[in-house]
């Protein structure tokens, strides 16, 4: 997608709006927006963010951060305790039904009928946005063939595998070719080849419909790999916001373990270390090992070890490691996000849905 | 992008020009420029889509009239009070009364008490309406799944009137109540109602009035299961206010007989009126009131109900 393209449509939709708005492609605005459940649990607390125009945008947290609650206020389900956001433009409070016309959603939960065949399914999401016969039978057959269900189209969606209800809630999603999709954690309870897969589709479906993309997932290798920019969600705020890389650069570089050889000499050489061109940290994390942080990792790797053996220390090991997302949420968050687990009715909803997803 | 036209990217789209061009950004106002926007689309579509989990799934249909047909066998038969007025089933005895002039008494009886000389007929009749509840009392259990299952959910993101959401659960439950009801009708002609007195229009004015039953109670049902997340919650309304309702009316049996609170009870008890329109029309029976204003009655309760209904809607949809 151009940029004038968007630059093009912003100025399509800004017609009676204002204009402070549409400074920038922004396409989603979000202003210190909250939601309290029966006046005491800040589901979520007063976040405020921008999503660009064409972009795929990430929320990443635990279960019980606040995604759901956040994408069901964007998506005009929930009605915010405060706060304001806009969506092409549109309030989502005050002209709800504009930004309906215009966004899909792919919900958390299985949502198809499974009485119904996948095609009456995805006919009846085109029904849902009035949009007449002729042309939704066409966009209805487009869909089914990218997300490849065309040979189950038929079959009712009680015998389809998690992976193709998930393809058919995304042919659905589309059906109204949104300018904004939500999609609620994806690839929950799918196994890790099914989720790249549905990674592909997502992919696919973007370059296909260029349009944008909001989704929410506690899979960190999902926001790695699928997302442009993530908000780190937790406990309803938003803890920072950056491109996968900004975040991972942010912890201060690559990690360097290191062995080598005390008894070859008495000397502590975390200060002959610290020399190196680019290294920030060194720790000793044990007998005869330490761990180093560094930009540049590969860069730096060979410099220690040259440093190290022309002073005549014995290095005999070393790894390097690319900071994950993992360690930028444990820096952030001050836990591991694999180790959390969400509240009751939590649980139980994503139960419901793990229980479909393997049927 | 290709600037071929004009032609909305939709129209491009589904006629094959813009598959040549994945990558052209459609534009955004041709994307909505299609969409329908009368405040009552979708209604169809979301009407459909109950139906035909309905009708492609007999099983539930034929437990929905087991339960009918039951009655019908149990009581309509079994409580044969006919025989137990006629044909000698009671003598007084030192008097010597001849067997006509009893069956005579015993038919006068049954006209006076129940409007006809049988009580089968005047049961079936009651029967419909009954059947008209049933399904009514279980249209608000739809909304509570659709709920739980997110499908509520999904449709709510879609610029589908909030109103139609909540009609077209009601229209489902009336289309099905009436399918149902025309069963029931029919069985009870095979297991002997009169059918002297039946005439098309008599048959039409049953129906239409049965359809404002149904149009009443399902709005009611809908009412409260709106905002409602469980099931158990629904089936414990559903089971606390199914007998009295019926009892509460005179589709099982004559008001005329039942204790002063209980007749103001079933004066004002939607079931007394549709069941006295069935009774008029298709057993020729005397009524508890006049054809019009049974019909007034019905169709103001109808109204009321499903436009309450729908106001609830826009409140309590969305949280
Ligand atoms: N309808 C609700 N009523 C009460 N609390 C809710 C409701 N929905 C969500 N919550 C609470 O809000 C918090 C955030 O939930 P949610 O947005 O679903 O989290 P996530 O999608 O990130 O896992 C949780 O603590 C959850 O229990
Ligand atoms: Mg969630």
């Amino acid at each position: 997608m151009t940029e004038s393209v968007s630059l093009k449509y912003e100025t399509n939709v800004a017609v009676g709006i204002d204009a402070g708005n549409l400074s920038m492609n922004h396409i989603i605005q979000v202003r210190e927006l909250s939601k309290s459940f029966n006046g005491t649990t800040r589901a979520v607390d007063g976040i405020s963010f921008e999503v660009y125009e064409g972009e795929i945008f990430g929320f990443l947290g635990p279960n019980g951060a606040g995604k759901t609650t956040t994408i069901s206020m964007l998506t005009t389900l929930l009605r915010p305790t405060s706060g304001s956001a806009t969506i092409c433009g549109f309030d989502i409070l005050k002209e709800p039904n504009e930004v309906r016309k215009r966004i899909g959603v792919v919900p958390q939960e299985y949502t198809a009928d499974e009485d119904l065949t996948g095609y009456e399914n995805i006919m009846f999401c085109a029904d849902l946005y009035g949009i007449p016969r002729r042309i939704s039978r066409e966009r209805a057959a487009e869909l089914l063939q990218l997300v490849e269900l065309e040979s189950a189209k038929d079959r009712k969606v009680e015998t389809y595998s998690g992976g193709m209800r998930r393809r058919l809630e995304l042919a659905c999603g589309l059906i109204n070719h949104p300018q904004v999709l939500f999609l609620d954690e994806p690839t929950l309870g799918l196994d890790v080849q099914t989720r790249a897969a549905v990674w592909q589709y997502i992919r696919r479906l973007k370059d296909e419909y260029g349009m944008t993309l909001f989704l929410t997932t506690h899979y960190l290798e999902e926001a790695d790999s699928l997302c442009d920019r993530i908000a780190i969600i937790d406990h309803g705020k938003i803890v920072r916001i950056g491109s996968p890389k900004e975040l991972k650069d942010s912890l201060g570089g690559d990690i360097i373990e290191l062995g080598i050889q005390e008894n070859d000499k008495e000397e502590d050489p975390t200060l002959l270390i610290l020399g190196v061109e680019h290294v920030k940290e060194v720790k000793r994390v044990g007998p005869a090992e330490y761990r180093i942080k560094s930009e540049l990792g590969e860069v730096t790797a060979p410099m220690i070890i040259h440093r190290l053996i022309s002073n005549g220390y014995h290095v005999s090991k070393i790894s390097l490691m690319r900071p994950t997302l993992d360690q930028v949420y444990l820096e952030l968050t001050g836990k591991s996000i694999r180790e959390e687990n969400g509240d009751q009715t939590q649980f139980r909803r994503q139960r419901a849905t793990l229980r479909r997803a393997r049927s | 992008m290709s600037d071929v036209s004009g032609l909305p990217e939709d129209m491009k789209k589904a006629y094959g020009t813009a598959s040549s061009t994945p990558s052209a950004e459609p534009s955004p106002h041709s994307r909505s420029a299609i969409i329908d926007s009368s405040p009552w689309h979708g209604l169809w579509a979301l009407t459909n889509r109950e139906l035909k989990k309905w009708y492609k799934n007999p099983v539930i249909l034929l437990l929905s009239l087991i339960q009918p047909v039951l009655w019908l066998g149990l009581f309509g038969k079994a409580m044969n009070f006919n025989a137990i007025f006629t044909d000698g089933a009671f003598s007084i005895p030192g008097l010597d009364i001849p067997k006509e002039v009893i069956n005579q008494l015993g038919n006068m009886l049954m006209l006076n008490v129940f409007g006809t000389s049988d009580y089968f007929s005047f049961l079936a009749v009651g029967m419909l309406s009954f059947i008209v509840i049933f399904t009514a009392m279980f249209s608000g259990m739809s909304i509570v799944w659709d709920r739980r299952l997110g499908t509520l959910n999904k449709v709510m993101s879609t610029p589908v009137a909030r109103g139609s959401i909540v009609m077209s659960k009601i229209l489902s439950s009336v289309i099905r109540s009436i399918v149902q009801a025309a069963i029931i009708l029919v069985l009870a002609v095979l297991f002997g109602l009169s059918t002297t007195g039946i005439t098309p229009l008599g048959v039409l004015g049953t129906f239409t009035s049965l359809a404002l039953l149904s149009f009443g109670f399902s709005s009611i049902f809908l009412m409260l299961a709106l905002r409602s997340t469980n099931q158990n919650t629904q089936m414990a309304i559903v089971n606390l206010l199914n007998l009295p309702l019926l009892f509460g009316s005179n589709a099982l049996f004559p008001a005329g007989f039942m204790p002063e609170w209980l007749q103001a009870f079933v004066k004002v008890n939607p079931i007394s009126y549709a069941t006295d329109i069935g009774r008029q029309l298709l057993l020729g029976a005397g009524g508890m009131a006049s054809l019009a204003f049974d019909f007034a009655y019905l169709a103001a309760f109808a109204a009321a109900f499903s436009a309450i209904g729908i106001v609830l809607s826009w409140r309590f949809l969305t949280k």
